[in-house]
């Protein structure tokens, strides 16, 4: 099922102005604050009304210039930034509540929903009590076992400080890799674009700057003002291969193996692997001794050199492109052209579960 | 029945218990209407709702009960209605001592629950939307859980004020023992007659003992309900 989205709003010093469509997988609406990324959810959710526009989910037409159809007959679930969850319920009615008004439909069983997010033990504690993990957790429950046909989610982890977000985060993981649902993902943090969506749509003050298929996007050096430089880097695909007896892991990319510090999961576990465009140094020959793991074989695909004294080069490696941040200096001393074969020295790696791009 | 109570006098206090039961039990859901109006919507007449709610609060309660003789008396224009088509008399009935204690401690009510009504997150009842909850649903099963202390405790605070209600109350139905002659009443009526003082005294200690009550039972009812709904 595809959500797509085309709407104009306005509103005194604020006007949005966005379509994009949001195919199976998990989209993420990635900007800054104030870029229109809740409002264009709440429009999706029916809680704010556009100006003009439609939006359509598969078949049923939610709005469109015949009308609007109201935010309980949408069939959408809404994961709010701060829970909302009903503090006159415990755990196990905020999570039956939706199931109430959803009668006559294919519902998800509770139980393995429940389990999935590992709030089993909390079924009969009131809401008051749950640390900000634990709420979220139960809010997401709450949407999913309400029978939704799209997921939205407005930024659940942004109030959350580092430790619950990795609490939370391989929750999103599974839900992603075990439930067919479309989800529309508000976010200002392009870590967790990369860690979870499929497909990216970059909001900038109300316009849509760069969408697409994530791992061209956050590649894609043009992509650079929208996302951030910082933010730029590769988003690609790997297999665990095997453990090294001194503790590393074995990944194999289409373009080589990587080694990395032992990574939990079963031999043959897709991992999707994002590496910084700054973490990336380019050799022209096979560097000697160093201190570097990684060194893969690239060809230069793409070069931009910027106004001020960076440049971003696109390399690829084996099927998959790497984006390389240096300084216009080095990227004219080594001479990099398109087609001209080099070596990629990665310095760091980041690794998450899960695939990219299967939807 | 006791011994230390006239018939009269047991008479009024069960009176003023039946007179503000009903003031607060039949002006309980208008009470909720009218705050959720106040509250929430935004309408051509708002300040002019807001202002006739409140009127009773800041007329002379003599005034008060000379507008409902006039407008429901049996010559009044609604007074005249209700008894032709309904058979429904207010005027000099205990029925119309209910009125005007209801009437009288509407704006306390009201203020109460709206006050309940502005404390309530938007934001919980929008995710009660999205969940699959029609408006009225969502009123039903997540506004009305939300503002009940507000309720209770509007509801008690009625309750006390109908049982204080004197001056609307005796201008509107007079002062008939046994008919309309309730606790306020009853003592106002036994401080004119000489050696009354005595008999008004224990009027006036039951009267001091409800107000009690009242105050103590909101405030238990209210702490309850408060931690109920706070989710602790």
């Amino acid at each position: 099922m595809t959500l797509t989205v085309d709407i104009r709003l306005a509103r005194p010093g604020f006007s949005l102005d966005v379509a994009f469509a949001a195919p199976p997988g998990v989209t993420a609406l990635f900007g800054r604050s104030g870029a229109g990324k809740t409002t264009v959810v709440q429009a999706v959710a029916g809680l704010v009304r556009p100006d003009a526009g439609t939006i359509t989910l598969g078949d049923r037409a939610l709005l469109s210039p015949a009308g609007a159809v109201p935010p309980h007959r949408r069939r959408i679930g809404y994961v709010f930034q701060d829970a909302r969850l009903f503090p006159h319920l415990n755990v196990r009615r905020n999570l039956g509540y939706g199931r109430w008004f959803a009668r006559g439909r294919a519902l998800a069983e509770p139980g393995p929903v429940i389990e999935m997010l590992g709030i089993g033990a909390l079924l009969d504690r009131p809401v008051g009590g749950l640390s900000g993990g634990e709420r979220q957790r139960v809010a997401l429950g709450r949407a999913l076992l309400s029978g939704p046909e799209l997921l939205l989610m407005d930024e659940p982890l942004a109030a959350l400080d580092q430790a619950r977000k990795d609490e939370i985060l391989p929750y999103l993981e599974r839900l992603r890799d075990e439930l067919r649902l479309p989800i529309l993902y508000v976010t200002h943090s392009a870590a967790e674009v990369a860690r979870l969506a499929t497909t990216v749509v970059v909001l900038e003050a109300g316009r849509v700057a760069v969408a697409g298929p994530v791992a061209e996007v956050l590649s894609d050096p043009g992509a650079g003002a929208a996302l951030g430089l910082r933010e730029l880097g590769a988003v690609i695909e790997a297999r665990l291969a095997g453990q090294e007896p001194d503790g590393l892991s074995r990944l194999s990319i289409s373009g080589g193996t990587l080694l990395l510090p032992r990574i939990e999961a079963a031999p043959g576990a897709r991992l999707r692997v994002r590496i910084h465009a700054e973490d990336v140094m380019i050799a022209r020959a096979v560097p000697g001794a160093i201190s570097a793991l990684n060194v893969l074989p690239a060809v230069v695909e793409s070069l931009r050199l910027g106004e001020g004294p960076g440049a971003l080069v696109r390399l690829r490696i084996g099927q998959d492109r790497i984006l390389v941040r240096l300084t216009r200096r080095s990227a004219l001393a080594l001479e990099l052209a398109p087609g001209l074969a080099c070596h990629a020295v990665l310095k760091s790696v980041a690794v998450a579960k899960g695939d990219i791009g299967s939807g | 029945m006791t011994d230390w109570l006239t018939p009269e006098e047991w008479q009024a206090v069960i009176l003023s218990l039946q007179v503000s039961a009903l003031a607060v039990a039949a002006s309980l859901p208008l009470g909720i209407l009218v705050a959720w109006a106040l509250a929430r919507r935004r309408f051509w007449g708002h300040g002019l709702l807001n202002g006739l709610v409140h009127l009773p609060l800041v007329l002379p309660p003599v005034v008060t009960g000379y507008l409902l003789l006039l407008s429901f008396g049996r010559r009044g224009p609604v007074g005249a209605f209700l008894h032709d088509w309904f058979g429904i008399v207010f005027a000099f009935r205990w029925t119309g001592a209910a009125l005007a204690a209801a009437v009288m401690a509407f704006p306390l009510m009201v203020r109460a629950i709206r006050l309940a009504f502005e404390a309530v997150d938007r934001g919980v009842e929008e995710a009660a939307g999205t969940l699959g909850a029609g408006p009225a649903w969502v009123f039903l099963t997540v506004t009305l859980p939300l503002i009940l202390p507000g309720v209770v405790a509007g509801a008690i605070l009625a309750f006390a004020k109908a049982m204080g209600e004197f001056g609307a109350t005796i201008t509107f139905v007079s002062n008939i023992p046994g008919q309309t002659q309730t606790l306020p009443s009853a003592i106002y009526a036994l401080l004119q007659v000489p050696g009354g003082e005595d008999r008004a005294g224990r009027l006036v200690m039951i009267s001091v003992g409800v107000a009690m009550v009242a105050l103590a039972l909101s405030e238990w009812v209210g702490r309850r309900v408060a931690r109920r709904i706070s989710g602790r």
